[in-house]
């Protein structure tokens, strides 16, 4: 008997395409034909329309509906995603971005119609500037890895106009992979330090590679083993002391807030996520923020246009001429900077500093709680998520992908897994402040029983996922033969 | 306020972990420059919060804006937003995990097939930030594919895209040779001889910041018969009429692609759209979705050619790109669905005739359009007195003029860059040209 290939999830919107079907229509022109002078140039022409589906808008609303179903998300289900600090998104911001006056803001609108919107931007960067204990910040890079481009190029351009050449970043083996890809972009040498077995920076082999030619020290704070690094001010003295800048990734900031500013702690620059520690949506991948912030001596780097109150009226300013330039074509993602003003003026000084102490507290209790599952469960206490290696842990043949998947089954988002890249089977865990101990003790009730499943019959867990609306995908096929689009049979 | 822990849970947490007082898991952390007093403003109440924020918007209030100029009003409909900020789109993750992941990624598919489709291209991937730096990606994986090094680029080119460029190129060895203008649009002469075998690529704009329309062909041409690679930016809207980058054979295809359902928002979020064709896929920067099988045979998308990505060849990587702009292209797909195939043709054609109409209005009015070439939705007009005192003055009835050039192209100090789309009705371009009569008098 033939095999029979099941029915997709759901057809694409391609497949629901009738000809002459409408969806949208538009008003008829109220400029008469006759008005209208000579038509464009035939060679400028468009010789055939785009194969754009042609369908009404109740299959456009079901199919875009049903599509949502099939995904996983922080309103649906707890998504301790390590490094993502996938915490709830206030509702309240999603109604203020789509305030009319907001929506219609042009860009290049004169500053004399833009008063409320830089009074926005202008305070929510003095803010981060408190947290962060920086002097100025840029709100324009739209994600961390454009922030992290953003201060390499500030970090070259400042020592450029010192007179010095200085073409290489030192970066811990622990990294997030766009740390060392951002200094490619920015034309400077990625060269790897190596942690010490317990995951910190080897401060001897730091010592040993700073010299006159590095021109920046990027450390993720706390770092990707969700650890502070303890001997962090006399790194930053080492740094200064060789010339050199101290760069702060700070995907990890949700561990810091209103405990600690990284200005305090020697850090020069660094960029923050405001998809993470400030709420906004992710968006299922973006649109983000990842704004800038750094001390007094590098504010005249920072990409232009910038904000300033100058006789209680504010303005955009050009006239830097040791900016980096334009990194985004406008101000950047203005939108997800007023979700994140919004939190702050919810959260204000008293709420601020619940942020990161539920965080920590929240992990830290996975950390207890879990720690009979994993035989290399760390005994000290971490920041705001816990790292784990795998190994030891699971029955034979189980794999940290297996557990993750066998997660999803029972309605939990996977923890990120395999990174970073120096534990062995890793499975880093951040609960959030924003979830209750009712769900992170099922969490663990869960993995109990998973762990306690790959000992008792594991094939059932490498086989996993077996309830979510798809298995697992052939991921080499989709790499080998790529189908990126669709195209219609004629 | 998002912290859901009583006061009695959080002691039990304590208790489990084994400590007396939170600060005890704080060894690590230098004691002395703990929680600084950070002078954030008192906590608002929800209530309290949206009134405040309504306040400012109203602040910015306006009435009727024909300003364009690289972010365009366009009408919005109402199922985009309301679908693409369902919870389950919102706040999802990068869909990492492709079983708990697939409406992301089934959307995202079919994104990158309506964006093929738009330009006429082979392939596509998930989205970039925004326009100008999907221009600058274009450039870098030209460089990386021709081994040369230099760009072209005529200044009828977005002078925000040529900065983001310049920024992004600063440091390559990569040179940037600008070539000028003969009126409103390249000067094809000027371009050719700017060419020669050390060029990378050609990346030019249609319509251009003007509003012109390039000779896109005879700019296909020339920068083919010199050994480069051709990158189009392109205005999504007019390619309902205008010819797409696919048909004059450009190897890349970028552009912003705020037009396709989103707002204006003061610049952002928006939305890079990046094609090539097939040869380059495996250079291509950003993410990308692919149609697969599950296990048991099911049709299945999952992010794919990972291997050109940071997180799997850190240094080596395409770029440095880690995210894309998901919602953002999740809105436009649900746009583009909304519009379809004859929709486009339309939408653009009442661009065209509304703002021709404008123009003939304007230039009775003293006001003529600058430039001989054809325009699409957007033109520039030579005004009587100076641009920024009449734009002064219509704001002071919160009526946006248009940009005064003089800023860009110094040359240029007497002409206004005005934008009409489809949803500016008649009355409100007699009403301008009123306006407009009226600040010149």
């Amino acid at each position: 008997m033939p095999i029979e290939t099941p029915p997709p999830l759901e057809p694409l919107i391609f497949e629901l395409s009738v000809a002459g079907r409408r969806g949208l229509p538009w008003p008829k022109p109220d400029i008469a034909e006759a008005e209208n002078e000579s038509p464009l140039p035939a060679a400028l022409r468009r010789r055939t329309p785009p194969e754009w589906p042609e369908v009404a808008e109740p299959q456009v609303v079901r199919h875009f509906t049903r599509l949502s179903q099939l995904n996983f998300s922080v309103d649906t289900h707890f998504y301790p995603l390590g490094s993502c600090t996938m915490k709830h998104n206030p509702k309240a911001a999603d109604r203020v971005v789509l305030l009319p006056d907001f929506i219609g803001l042009h860009p290049l609108r004169p500053h004399t119609l833009s008063q409320g919107i830089l009074e926005i931007l202008h305070d929510t960067e003095r803010w981060l500037c408190a947290i962060c204990g920086m002097d100025a910040f840029t709100l324009q890079p739209s994600a961390g890895a454009q922030g992290e481009l953003t201060g390499v190029l500030i970090a070259r351009t400042y020592h450029e106009s010192r007179g010095q050449n200085r073409p290489v970043v030192l970066i811990p083996d622990s990294a997030h992979g766009t740390n060392p890809a951002s200094v490619a972009v920015a034309g400077l040498t990625a060269v790897t330090i190596a942690s010490t077995p317990d995951g910190h920076v080897d401060v001897d082999v730091l010592k040993s590679k700073l010299g006159p030619d590095v021109a920046l020290v990027m450390l993720t704070i706390p770092n990707t083993l969700g650890l502070f690094e303890p001997r962090l001010r006399e790194i930053a003295k080492m740094v200064h002391d060789a010339g050199a800048l101290l760069y702060m990734d700070g995907a990890n900031l949700n561990a810091l807030v209103g405990l600690l500013r990284p200005g305090d702690l020697g850090v020069d620059l660094l960029h923050i996520n405001l998809h993470k520690t400030f709420s906004t949506p992710h968006g299922g991948g973006g649109p983000g923020a990842g704004p800038v912030g750094v001390k007094a001596f590098l504010s005249e780097f920072l990409p232009t246009p910038r904000v300033v109150k100058e006789d209680g009226v504010y303005r955009r300013r050009m006239d830097f001429p040791k900016s980096i330039g334009k990194i985004h074509g406008f101000m950047g993602n203005v939108g997800i900077v007023l979700r994140a003003y919004c939190y702050l003026r919810l959260l204000g000084e008293e709420g601020i500093r619940h942020v990161s102490e539920n965080a920590i507290l929240a992990a830290n209790y996975l950390r207890v709680k879990l720690a009979p599952l994993f035989p290399k469960m760390p005994k000290k206490p971490c920041m705001h998520e816990v790292v784990v290696s795998g190994e030891g842990a699971f029955g034979p043949g189980v794999h940290t992908l297996d557990v993750a998947k066998r997660l999803l089954d029972e309605g939990f988002h996977a923890p990120t897994i395999y990174f970073p890249l120096i534990v062995p089977e890793a499975l880093m865990i951040e609960p959030t402040e924003t979830e209750t101990k009712e769900t992170l003790d099922l969490f663990c009730k869960t993995l109990e029983s998973i762990v306690e499943e790959s000992r008792t019959s594991p094939e059932k867990v490498t086989s996993a996922p077996h309830r979510t609306p798809i298995r697992r995908v052939d991921e080499v096929k989709a790499a080998r033969e790529p189908d990126l689009r669709f195209k219609r049979i004629p | 306020m998002f912290v859901p822990h009583t006061e009695e849970q959080k002691k039990q947490m304590l208790d489990q972990i084994g400590v007396r007082r939170f600060d005890d898991l704080l060894a690590d952390l230098p004691s002395d420059i703990r929680r600084p007093p950070l002078n954030l403003p008192p906590s608002l109440s929800e209530m309290e919060m949206v009134r405040h924020m309504e306040s400012l918007a109203a602040k910015d209030h306006l009435a009727l804006s024909f300003l364009g100029a690289g972010a365009y009003e366009h009408f919005i409909p109402s199922a985009v937003w309301s679908l693409a900020l369902r919870g389950e789109f919102a706040t999802a993750y990068t869909p990492y995990q492709a079983e708990a992941s697939q409406g992301t990624l089934q959307s995202l598919y079919e994104f990158q097939s309506l964006i093929c489709e738009l330009f006429g291209m082979d392939v596509a991937n998930a989205s970039l930030y925004d326009g100008a730096s999907a221009a600058a990606e274009a450039c870098l994986l030209a460089l990386r594919h021709t081994g040369k090094r230099r760009i072209v680029i005529p200044e009828t080119v977005h002078p925000h895209t040529r900065q983001v460029i310049q920024t992004y190129l600063a440091h390559s060895p990569a040179d940037i040779v600008t070539v000028p203008r003969r009126e409103g649009t390249t000067d094809l002469g000027r371009l050719q001889a700017a060419l020669g075998q050390e060029t990378a690529a050609v990346l030019f704009q249609t319509p251009n910041f003007f509003g012109c329309l390039e000779e896109s062909h005879e700019i296909a041409r020339l920068a083919h018969a010199a050994g480069a690679l051709l990158i189009a930016s392109s205005y999504p809207t007019a390619l309902g009429l205008i010819s797409p980058p696919g048909e004059y054979g450009a190897d890349i295809a970028v552009a912003e692609g705020q037009p396709l359902g989103l707002p204006l928002g003061y610049g952002g979020p928006y939305l890079g759209l990046f094609a090539c064709k097939t040869e380059l896929m495996r250079k291509m920067p950003g993410r990308v979705v692919g149609r697969s099988v599950d296990r048991d045979g099911r049709r299945a998308f999952v992010l794919t050619l990972q291997a050109r990505e940071q997180h799997i060849r850190r240094e080596k990587a395409t770029s440095n790109i880690c995210s894309n702009q998901s919602l953002c292209a999740l809105a436009a797909a649900i746009y583009m669905s909304l519009v379809g195939k004859s929709g486009l043709k339309e939408l653009a054609l009442l661009n065209l005739q509304k703002a021709r109409y404008a123009s003939k209005r304007l230039a009775e009015k003293g006001f003529p359009t600058a430039f001989p070439q054809p325009f699409f939705n957007e033109f520039a007009v030579k005004c009587p007195k100076p641009p920024e005192l009449i734009a002064e003055r219509l704001a002071k009835d919160k009526v946006l003029a248009g940009l005064a050039l003089g800023r860009y192209f110094p040359e240029l100090k007497d002409h206004l860059l005005v934008c009409v789309t489809e949803i500016k009705t008649r009355q409100d371009i007699d009403c301008f040209a009123d306006l407009l009569e009226r600040a010149c008098r």
